[in-house]
């Protein structure tokens, strides 16, 4: 295979790689912090404790989190053709992505959550904070460091996933890797899809570590 | 200001209770610093939080400014909690906002507009001497500077009332000392009241009007500090004039005379020897500056058993000396023996719950 036949191809992997991540992330990054914010809500001692929802909640992330990706990704593919419209392709793969990495998250920023200082909360409390304003503006905000560092562990969890959803239909660069790769030994084709993954880690790590600098006031 | 009634508390961990606060009453009256003064788990922490209601009490009554907070619904509760100012041992500041963030962050809470914010937070960091740092984040300042953030974030929604649980536990003594002469000074500009929490009896004599002595959840001693400290056997002077247990000897009387403004006006040991022919042996003593007067707690010995004496200690008396008689050999060892009729202090409320 020459580098001109690569290039395209590996192009089209990365955007498709880089579209499942982005999307997932998104949907992640929201159904994990609500899922987490409920988790520390309704523990015994929160601010909304509800011990039986807490145990449900707790469960189902336990489950979740227990579900290799590849057999989660199987096992809803009803679930996914009734939502997108079909279960093979990108799009079809930000759904099992996300439900997989939100479990995940959820965890992360339940123990981020946790670290926020309980005496800030009972100051905020005595000033006649409200229930909301405490979970806005002390917990998720007092939080970020922690948040944004979970979620850059989460991104690159997704962009490890995201190249199996490829091996079964997703496409992206884990779909070329098999394809070329593994199946054809095309040597420079898996080398040129190493180099790229690895620099899309080292990129949101990077970026993700100097966003948790900027926000850490310590 | 502070009215509790029957104050009552039971923490319940795991089949096991702690009755944290048990049955206190206490009364804080407007414009002055009232201290709450006892050791660790002796329930303070616990009683403080009951005022404004983060903790909820299991029985009784508190009344703030007439208001009855435990019957308050959560968004009244929520409204009356913007009246009570409070400070914390570790600050609770937020750090991830600056310090001027941190003094508007109450405003905002109470629905302040930006502007007003924004001014009103100028106000309270000059008041609190620290304009310079209002863009500084907490992790930046000191720690006497923090709790000065935390006493302007109090401030910030105009209380009548600032609750203070260990303000200074965590400074050292010249911090300590700025810091209580901030509260003092808040005390008499804007008349605030002031119910602190403390462990440390400097506190209570460097700034308490009034003190309530706490032990395992109950008040066991409580009144104006210089009443209480003229009171004979009243544990605030046995803490502050720290004089060892009294080595009683056969034949002789052991007294603890404690006066009022600076001794030298009231030269009574010497009166005492000259009048009655005595030998008076002065065993030890302190002096103490308390609001501004010297208040001092002398130890003598006086030969002859305390019958022998009663001309003698009636002389103290009458010079308007509080007299406290250590008991001798006969009697049980240590117990301190008053005199009610003439003792100054028995007329005013000794709550010994
Ligand atoms: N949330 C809680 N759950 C269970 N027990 C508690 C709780 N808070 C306090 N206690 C118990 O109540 C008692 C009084 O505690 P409190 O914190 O009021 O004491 P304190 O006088 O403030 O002590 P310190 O000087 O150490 O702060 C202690 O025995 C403590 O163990
Ligand atoms: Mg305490």
């Amino acid at each position: 295979m020459t580098w001109d036949e690569m290039v395209p191809l590996l192009r089209q992997g990365t955007l498709e790689t880089l579209q499942m991540t982005v999307w997932s992330t998104l949907f992640t990054a929201l159904g994990g912090t609500l899922l987490g914010v409920l988790l520390v809500l309704t523990e015994r001692g929160g601010l909304l404790p509800v011990p039986a929802v807490n145990k449900v909640l707790g469960a189902i992330v336990n489950i979740g989190r227990s579900l290799p990706f590849v057999i989660l990704m199987m096992a809803i593919i009803p679930f996914t053709r009734a939502l997108v419209g079909t279960s093979i392709g990108t799009q079809a793969a930000i759904v099992p992505l996300t439900l997989s990495a939100i479990p995940f998250y959820a965890r992360l920023v339940e123990t981020a959550l946790r670290e926020v200082d309980p005496g800030v909360v009972a100051a905020a409390q005595a000033m006649g904070a409200s229930r909301g304003q405490i979970i806005w503006k002390v917990l998720l905000r007092e939080a970020r460091p922690g948040l944004v560092a979970g979620l850059t562990v989460t991104v690159i969890a997704l962009i490890g996933y995201s190249a199996m959803a490829g091996a079964i239909g997703g496409g992206g660069l884990g779909d070329l890797a098999i394809r070329y790769g593994y199946q054809r030994f095309e040597t420079g084709m898996m080398l040129a899809i190493l180099v790229l993954l690895i620099a899309l880690v080292q990129v949101v790590q990077s970026l993700g570590d100097l966003a948790v600098r900027r926000l850490t006031h310590k | 200001m502070i009215q509790i009634e029957k104050l009552r508390k039971v923490y319940r961990t795991r089949g096991r209770e702690v009755t944290a606060v048990d049955g206190v009453d206490l009364t804080v009256r407007e414009g002055e610093v009232f201290g709450v003064l006892g050791r660790s788990g002796a329930g303070k922490s616990t009683l403080l939080r009951c005022v404004n209601l983060l903790e909820r009490p299991d029985a009784g009554r508190v009344l703030v400014d007439g208001q009855d907070l435990p019957a308050l619904s959560g968004g009244e509760l929520r409204r009356a909690r913007r009246r009570i100012g409070m400070i914390h041992q570790h600050f609770g500041l937020l750090s991830s906002r600056t310090v001027a963030g941190n003094v508007a962050f109450p405003l905002e809470v109470m629905g302040v507009p930006r502007a007003e914010r924004a001014e009103r937070v100028a106000e309270l960091l000059e008041l609190v001497g620290l304009t310079e740092h209002a863009r500084a984040y907490p992790a930046q300042i000191s720690g006497g500077q923090k709790q000065r953030v935390g006493i302007a974030r109090a401030l910030a929604g105009r209380p009548k009332v600032l609750l203070s649980d260990e303000a200074t536990s965590a400074l050292d003594p010249e911090t300590t000392a700025s810091i209580l002469e901030l509260l003092r000074d808040l005390n008499r500009r804007l008349g605030l009241t002031i119910l602190l929490i403390t462990h440390e009896m400097d506190v209570v004599k460097r700034i308490c009007d009034s003190v309530a002595i706490m032990r395992d959840g109950r008040v066991v001693e409580s009144g104006p500090v210089r009443e209480l400290l003229l009171r004979p056997g009243s544990e605030l002077a046995r803490g502050l004039f720290p004089l060892p247990d009294p080595v009683l000897r056969a034949g002789t009387t052991v007294v603890d005379v404690t006066f009022e403004g600076d001794g030298a006006d009231r030269p009574f040991v010497s009166t005492l020897a000259r009048t009655y022919s005595i030998d008076v042996n002065i065993l030890g003593g302190a002096v103490e500056e308390i609001g501004g007067t010297r208040i001092g707690r002398l130890r003598i010995e006086l030969p002859g058993e305390p019958d022998v004496n009663a001309a003698q200690l009636a002389h103290l008396r009458e010079a308007g000396l509080a007299v406290e008689i250590h008991g001798t050999a006969g009697d049980a060892p240590g117990a301190p023996a008053t005199d009610p009729a003439t003792d100054p202090a028995t007329d005013e409320e000794a709550p010994v719950s």
